[in-house]
């Protein structure tokens, strides 16, 4: 009885699947390879580039400098976010009413369009009206982000904080809840402090969720478009333009599409390579 | 270590208890005796837990109070009470060696490292893990992780007690037997009082000197496992202690001989104290029920083989009547009748044995 009867009609259900992937991912990847690799004067007319574009990319001091304003970014915001985050997950109840009140106030940031979060921080840090801005003034302390770019850094990073640490509180949150009080009581009865607690059974327990939270964090903040392009436009100068905001400038603000697309991909690519390098060496040994 | 007292001790998960119902422990006064080897057995829900994390100070009780010796400890923090415990599910530090596992509760005391040394490495190889040492704990299977949660209480030297709840549950069948034969060694050798909770009767009856069975709250017998078997102070202890459990029989009591089916049951004692309850009945195990020439008549209804001997049930009217036979022996076809060993049988009123 090893005949088997092969349906291949089955491929029909995939096939709404494969059309799918093709138009909203596989098609527009490729026109972008095609753009990065290929000249074209209009009229479909396309001349042959080869890897010129990924050269001139890669030695461009303009990337260059994105590309370092990037890193710090996210690192910055990483650096602040995961352990304030972690921090509020521990001070957070574990039990009664107030769980679900911390809970919706945590999550009210995550629910703000991007767009209007740029927008409300921009009001909110003006100079002359905002609140922020004047009560920085107000007491003494000169404050401008849209003249200088330390100001302009401190408003971005802020408008960050606020904005993401509740995913990183609430995964750090979920991970802590799923602790068994065996834990606990055992920790407890072995004489271990506070600091010993959070060490050998908190933070080992939250090693999984805090991978996710920092992957997510990592590859959001790394294509941060929206708020800063809001808040800031990139300025002062170039002090804030981000990867995303110096790319859509090159593609559609001087319609450069052959660098933009060989650009897009080194972008693409450093973000998938630091994702497997990081996951990697979070997973090693992990397997059982 | 010291004498580990229990006095009117009462406990309810209820803010306001009102009923019987709101105390998972009714009134409890148990004395456990410095070093010896206790099981708290009893069905999931009876209290045993409850009891023993009051024992540990993770609960504090809602009245009565916790004796260790003379000192009353209800008040006191589980670091401060010197116990140790051993959860159902093994709980260890991961990312630590196996070594610094068994070391944390001593260098969470302060003991100078030449001494946690020392003492890890005796409790490792009374444990049989002294090879495994610098293994990182994370990668060790149950039964390992499990001996790690018991090496971490056995490591201390000033514990007064260690409790064990239902220490065995994730641990596969074969490798139960070995632990628990190593708990029992384990108890002999150092000696430390050690109170193990468990649903099983074989667990409790094979690691512990005295047992003490519970039932919806209340201790309804404290007794070695041979008192439990053979004279059962209650019903309840009937059933759940012994396979198959203690036949329990309607009967009456007249001129203080029981009476069941119209035949007179004799026992050792003559029966008194009969007169006030509402409810009566014969208790006898499988094992002290046989075959005889004259006794009560009964029909058998179905003969189940249990390897060394088999479990007949019979019947006289509706009441079904358990006993063993054993191998050779023969099962009679019809016009049977069974007689009750009169040092065996016992009598209950309303639950409770009556002498």
């Amino acid at each position: 009885m090893s005949t088997k009867t092969v349906n291949q009609r089955a491929w029909l259900f995939v096939l709404p699947v494969v059309l799918l992937v093709a138009f909203n991912a596989v098609i527009p990847l490729m026109t972008v390879v095609n753009y990065s690799f290929q000249e074209t004067f209009g009229d479909n007319v396309f001349f042959w580039e080869g890897t010129k574009r990924y050269e001139q990319e890669l030695h461009s001091e303009r990337f260059h400098a994105a590309l370092g304003r990037q890193l710090a970014f996210t690192s910055i915001i990483l650096v602040i976010e995961v352990p304030l985050g972690v921090a509020i997950a521990l001070a957070m109840p574990k039990r009664g009413p107030w769980v679900s009140v911390c809970l919706v106030l945590m999550a009210l940031p995550l629910l703000i369009p991007w767009n209007v979060v740029g927008a409300m921080w921009n009001i909110f840090a003006l100079p002359e009206i905002g609140l922020l801005g004047r009560t920085i003034n107000a007491i003494g302390i000169d404050y401008n982000f849209t003249q200088s770019p330390v100001a302009a850094w401190f408003t971005t990073v802020l408008m960050d904080v606020w904005h993401w640490t509740s995913l990183v509180v609430l995964l750090a949150y979920a991970g802590l809840c799923s602790i068994p009080d065996a834990y606990y009581q055992a920790a407890k009865i072995d004489g271990a402090g506070a600091w010993a607690t959070f060490r050998y059974i908190q933070l080992p327990k939250l090693k999984r969720v805090l991978t996710i939270a920092i992957l997510l964090r990592f590859m959001d903040s790394f294509m941060i478009y929206t708020e800063p392009f809001v808040l800031t436009g990139g300025g002062p100068g170039n002090a804030t333009t981000f990867l995303s905001i110096d790319l859509v400038k090159v593609a559609l603000g001087q319609f450069d599409l052959g660098p933009a697309a060989a650009m897009s991909l080194i972008y693409f690519m450093i973000i998938l390579a630091v994702c497997w390098v990081f996951y990697t060496l979070m997973m090693r040994g992990e397997e059982q | 270590m010291s004498q580990i007292s229990l006095k009117d001790l009462r406990h309810s998960y209820v803010a306001q208890p009102a009923g019987d119902d709101d105390w998972a422990l009714k009134r409890l006064n148990i004395d456990w005796s410095d070093g010896g080897a206790y099981a708290l057995l009893g069905p999931s829900g009876c209290g045993k837990t409850t009891l023993l994390n009051i024992i540990s100070g993770l609960l504090a009780p809602t009245e009565g109070s916790v004796w260790f010796g003379d000192k009353d400890v209800t008040n006191i923090a589980p670091d401060l009470r010197n116990i140790a415990q051993v959860f159902q599910f093994p709980v260890v530090y991961d990312t630590m060696s196996l070594f610094d596992n068994l070391a944390f509760p001593l260098r969470n005391r302060g003991v100078p490292e030449p001494q946690v040394d020392a003492k890890v490495r005796e409790i490792a190889e009374m444990l049989d893990l002294t090879g495994m040492l610098q293994d990182r704990a994370s990668g060790l299977t149950a039964d390992a992780k499990q001996k790690i949660s018991l090496g971490r209480a056995l490591v201390r030297t000033d514990v007064n007690v260690i409790m064990f709840d239902e220490p065995l549950t994730v641990i596969d069948p074969h490798l139960k037997w070995i632990l628990r034969s190593k708990l029992k060694e384990l108890h002999q050798a150092i000696g430390t009082t050690m109170i193990y909770v468990t649903h099983d009767q074989t667990e409790a009856l094979t690691f512990a000197d005295q047992v003490v069975v519970m039932h919806e709250g209340t201790v309804v017998q404290t007794g070695t496992p041979v008192e439990l078997f053979e004279k059962p102070r209650h019903t309840f202890v009937g059933h759940f202690i012994g396979s198959p459990g203690m036949n329990v029989l309607p009967c009456a009591v007249a001129n203080g001989v029981p009476m069941f089916a119209g035949t007179q049951v004799p026992t050792d004692h003559p029966v008194a104290g009969a007169e006030s309850a509402a409810r009566l009945e014969i208790g006898v195990r499988p094992e002290f029920v046989s075959f005889a020439e004259d006794g009560i008549p009964v029909n058998i209804v179905k003969v189940a083989d249990a390897g060394r001997y088999r479990i007949v049930d019979a019947r006289h009217g509706e009441t079904v009547i358990r006993l063993l036979v054993s191998d050779g022996e023969q099962v009679p076809s019809d016009g049977a009748r069974v007689r009750f060993d009169p040092a065996h049988t016992q009598v209950y009123a309303d639950g409770w044995m009556i002498t």
